[in-house]
C-alpha cells in the first residue's frame, strides 16, 4: 500500500481512527472478577456449573464412578497391568476420535471412520504382505488413501451439498464392502510384526520399558505446561492485557504433576508406557496446536459457529470442509493401523461392531459438542479413557458382547444428553 | 474530491427467483465522500450492499473499482479490493470470542501461530475508540448485548486496509453515546480519505454526516440529493414516492409533533 492518505494505518488499527479515547475503566464494573486466593476458584467453579460450562467435570465424575464400580466388581481393575491395557487400547480408537473432533467442531458428523479404518488395515496388509512393500512407505500410502477418501466425502458435502450424514453413511457401507472384497479370498491377512506395526504392538514400550521413560515423559509434559504458561504470562503482562495469576499457574502445574507422576509410577509397575500411547499423546499435542493456535483451527471453529458469517469473513468454506473430512479420513486410516497392530492381522471384522459408536462417544463424552463450534482435541483422550475403561472393565468381568453393546449405547446416550442440556443451559445464560 | 469514483455501480440488477430486488441501479462513491443510501423497508439497500460485498454476485450491469471494471463474485474479492462491510445482520460467529470475531479471516500471526496477545491488545484499543464497554474481550459474542455486538461488527470493518467502508444500519441498536461515536467515526473515515456508504433510516443522522444521499425505491434509483442543498422533505418524498405521504400527512395532523 502506498503511503497516501487514503490508506488506513493498519500497524495500529486502534489508533487508525484517531479517536480521543474516552476515559473508560479498564475493567467493566459488572465483570465478575474471581476473588483472590483459592476461595475464588470455588466461587468461580460454582458460577460456571450454574452457567452450563460443565467443561470436563461430568467426565471426571464418570471416570471416578467407573473406577469405583469396576474395582469393587473385580479387584484387578486398578492393577498396573490393567491400567496399562487401558492406555494401550485407547490409542487406536482415540485416533478415530481425534478426526471426529475436527468434524464435530464443524457441526458435522462422519459415520464412515470405522469402515475406513478397517479398509486401511486391509490395504496395508495387501501392500506389505501380498506385495512386500516397505512398511513405512505402506503406512504413508495407507494414510494418504484415508485422506483421499475423507476428502471425497468432504467434496460431496462442500461442493454438491449432500448432508455429511448421508455421504458418510454411504461410505460406512461402501468402504466396508471394499475391505471385504480385498480380503475375499482369505478372510484375513497377517501383517509382519516389525517396523511401524511393531511400534504399536502391545509388547512395545517407551525406551524399552526403562523406568526412567515414564518419568521423562511426565517431566516433559509438566515442564512444557509450566514454561509455556510463564512465557505467556510474561508476554501478556508486558502487553498490558489480562493474564493468568501465578497462583493459578502453580495450581494447574501441581495438579498435572500429581496426575502424570502417579500414572507414570503406576505404569512403571507394569512395563512402562506403551509406545502406542506415546504416539497418541504426541498426535494429541500437535492436534491441539492446530485447533487452537493456527488460522486453520480458528476457521474450523468459525464454520461451526456460523457458516454464513465465515463465508462473509472471506473464509473459503468448501476448502475448510473438505480439509476437515480429509483429516478425519487420515486419522481413521491411522487408527486402523493402530488397531491392526494390536493383533498383527487385517481381518474382515476390522472396523465393524461398536468401533464407530465408541469413537463418537469418546469425542462427545470428552466434551466436544455435537452442535459444532465447541470442543477440544483433548476430548479424544478424556472420553477415550472413559470408554476404554468401560470396555476393559467389562472384558475383565467376561461380559457378553450383547451387554457390552447395551452399555456402550447407554453411555453414548448419556453423553449426548449432557451435551444437549449444557447447550440449553448455556443458551438461557446467554452463552450459546 | 477525485474525479474517478473509487467505487461505481453501473446498471446493476439482481434477481432472487421471482423477486427483482435491484433494477438498473447506479451508484458512485468517491474517496473522502460519505454517501447515504436511504429507502423504505425492502427497497433493496441491503441487497445492494451484499452485491458490492460479494455475498450475492450481480446478475446484470458492472462494478467499477477506481475506474476499472471488476468482477466481485465472492466476499474475498471485495475484501481484496478494499471493501469492508458491516452487515445489517452483523454476521458474527456466536461461539467465538470478541477477539476471534474481530480478526476472523485476517488473524495476526507470530512464528506461524496465532498471536493472541497482539490481537487482544489491538481489540481493546479499537473498542475503546468506539466508547463501548464490553466486560471482557474474551467472552463469546453470544453473551453480548445487541448494541455491543453491533460495535464489534463495526470495529471488525476497521481492521485491515479498507478504502471503502459500508455500514448497513450501523446505529440501529446503539445508545446515544455510541451513536455519536459511530457518526464521529464516519467523519474520521472521510477525513482519512475513505469512501463511506452509510445506510440509515434516521434522517437526522444522514443529514448530519452524509455528503450525498441516494434514494432507492422498489429496487430502483429514485433520486440523488446533495445534502447541502436539500431539505428533509424532498428526500422523504423521494423515499415514499409521493409528496403526499404518510410522513407529511402525519405532520399536517399535528404540526407541533413535527419537530
Ligand atoms: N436472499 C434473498 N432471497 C430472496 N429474496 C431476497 C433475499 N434478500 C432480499 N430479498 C428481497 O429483496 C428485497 C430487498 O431486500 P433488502 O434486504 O435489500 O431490503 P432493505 O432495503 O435492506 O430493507 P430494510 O430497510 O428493511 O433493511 C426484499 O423484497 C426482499 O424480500
Ligand atoms: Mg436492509
Amino acid at each position: 500500500m502506498s503511503s497516501d492518505k487514503t490508506t488506513v494505518d493498519t500497524t495500529k488499527a486502534g489508533t487508525a481512527v484517531d479517536a480521543p479515547p474516552a476515559a473508560i475503566p479498564v475493567v467493566d464494573p459488572r465483570l465478575l472478577v474471581r476473588e483472590q486466593g483459592f476461595r475464588g476458584y470455588w466461587t468461580e467453579f460454582v458460577r460456571r456449573v450454574k452457567g452450563g460450562e460443565l467443561g470436563s467435570m461430568p467426565v471426571i465424575g464418570a471416570l471416578i464412578i467407573i473406577f469405583i464400580v469396576f474395582q469393587v466388581a473385580n479387584d484387578r481393575f486398578l492393577s498396573a497391568n490393567n491400567i496399562s491395557n487401558v492406555g494401550y487400547y485407547l490409542a487406536g480408537t482415540g485416533m478415530l476420535s481425534i478426526g471426529l473432533v475436527f468434524v464435530l467442531l464443524l457441526g458435522e458428523i462422519d459415520l464412515s471412520v470405522a469402515s475406513v479404518s478397517g479398509l486401511a488395515s486391509a490395504i496395508f496388509a495387501v501392500f506389505t504382505t501380498t506385495h512386500g512393500m516397505n512398511m513405512w512407505l505402506a503406512v504413508l500410502l495407507t494414510v494418504l488413501i484415508g485422506v483421499v477418501i475423507g476428502a471425497f466425502h468432504g467434496f460431496f458435502l462442500a461442493k454438491v451439498g449432500v448432508p455429511a450424514f448421508v455421504v458418510t453413511l454411504a461410505g460406512f457401507l461402501g468402504w466396508n464392502g471394499l475391505m471385504l472384497w480385498l480380503l475375499r479370498k482369505t478372510g484375513s491377512l497377517s501383517i509382519a510384526d516389525k517396523g511401524p506395526i511393531h511400534l504399536v504392538d502391545q509388547t512395545s514400550f517407551f525406551m524399552g520399558s526403562d523406568i526412567a521413560g515414564a518419568y521423562i515423559l511426565a517431566t516433559v509434559g509438566v515442564a512444557v505446561l509450566l514454561i509455556g504458561s510463564l512465557v505467556d504470562q510474561a508476554r501478556r503482562r508486558k502487553a498490558g492485557v489480562p493474564f493468568r495469576p501465578t497462583s493459578e499457574i502453580i495450581l494447574r502445574t501441581v495438579l498435572l504433576a500429581i496426575v502424570s507422576y502417579a500414572i507414570a509410577a503406576l505404569l512403571n509397575n507394569a512395563n512402562g508406557v506403551p509406545n502406542a500411547l506415546v504416539l497418541f499423546l504426541v498426535v494429541l499435542v500437535i492436534g491441539d496446536f492446530v485447533v487452537r493456535r493456527t488460522t486453520f483451527g480458528r476457521k474450523v471453529f468459525a464454520l461451526g459457529g456460523s457458516l454464513e458469517a465465515s463465508r462473509r469473513a472471506g473464509i473459503s468454506v468448501p476448502a475448510i470442509q473438505m480439509a476437515v473430512f480429509a483429516i478425519a479420513g487420515g486419522f481413521a486410516a491411522l487408527g486402523g493401523l493402530f488397531i491392526a497392530g494390536q493383533t498383527q492381522t487385517a481381518n474382515s471384522q476390522a472396523g465393524s461392531g461398536n468401533l464407530l459408536m465408541l469413537a463418537i462417544a469418546a469425542a462427545v463424552i470428552g466434551g466436544t459438542s455435537l452442535f459444532g463450534g465447541r470442543g477440544s482435541i483433548w476430548s479424544a483422550l478424556i472420553g477415550g479413557l472413559v470408554i476404554q475403561s468401560i470396555q476393559t472393565g467389562l472384558d475383565l468381568l467376561n461380559m457378553d458382547t450383547s451387554i457390552q453393546y447395551m452399555i456402550t449405547g447407554a453411555v453414548l446416550l448419556a453423553a449426548v444428553i449432557i451435551d444437549s442440556v449444557s447447550r440449553r443451559t448455556q443458551r438461557t445464560s446467554g452463552r450459546a | 474530491m477525485s474525479a474517478t469514483p473509487v467505487l461505481a455501480l453501473r446498471g446493476v440488477s439482481k434477481r432472487f427467483g421471482a423477486v427483482q430486488a435491484l433494477t438498473d441501479v447506479e451508484l458512485e462513491v468517491h474517496a473522502g465522500e460519505v454517501v447515504a443510501l436511504v429507502g423504505d423497508n425492502g427497497a433493496g439497500k441491503s441487497t445492494l450492499v451484499k452485491t458490492i460485498a460479494g455475498v450475492h454476485p450481480i446478475d446484470e450491469g458492472s462494478i467499477e473499482w477506481e475506474g476499472r471494471e471488476v468482477s466481485i463474485n465472492r466476499p474475498q474479492d471485495a475484501q481484496h479490493l478494499g471493501v469492508a462491510t458491516v452487515y445489517q445482520d452483523l454476521a458474527l460467529c456466536d461461539n467465538l470470542d470478541v477477539v476471534g470475531n474481530l480478526f476472523l479471516g485476517r488473524e495476526l500471526l507470530r512464528f506461524g501461530s496465532l498471536d493472541e496477545v497482539a490481537m487482544e491488545q489491538r481489540s481493546r484499543e479499537l473498542l475503546d475508540t468506539l466508547s463501548i464497554r464490553i466486560p471482557s474481550v474474551r467472552i463469546p459474542i453470544a453473551s453480548l448485548s445487541g448494541g455491543q455486538r453491533q460495535v464489534v461488527a463495526i470495529a471488525r470493518a476497521l481492521i485491515g486496509e479498507p478504502k471503502v467502508v459500508i455500514l448497513d444500519e450501523p446505529t440501529a441498536a446503539l445508545g446515544v453515546e455510541q451513536t455519536a461515536q459511530v457518526l464521529d467515526l464516519v467523519e474520521r473515515l472521510r477525513e482519512r480519505g475513505l469512501g463511506v456508504i452509510l445506510i440509515s433510516h434516521n434522517m437526522a443522522d444522514v443529514m448530519a454526516v452524509a455528503d450525498n444521499v441516494h434514494v432507492l425505491r422498489l429496487g430502483r434509483n429514485n433520486g440523488t440529493f446533495e445534502v447541502k442543498t436539500t431539505t428533509n422533505e424532498e428526500i422523504i418524498a423521494a423515499i415514499t414516492g409521493a409528496t403526499d405521504n404518510a410522513v407529511t400527512r402525519r405532520r399536517a395532523r399535528n404540526p407541533e409533533a413535527a419537530k
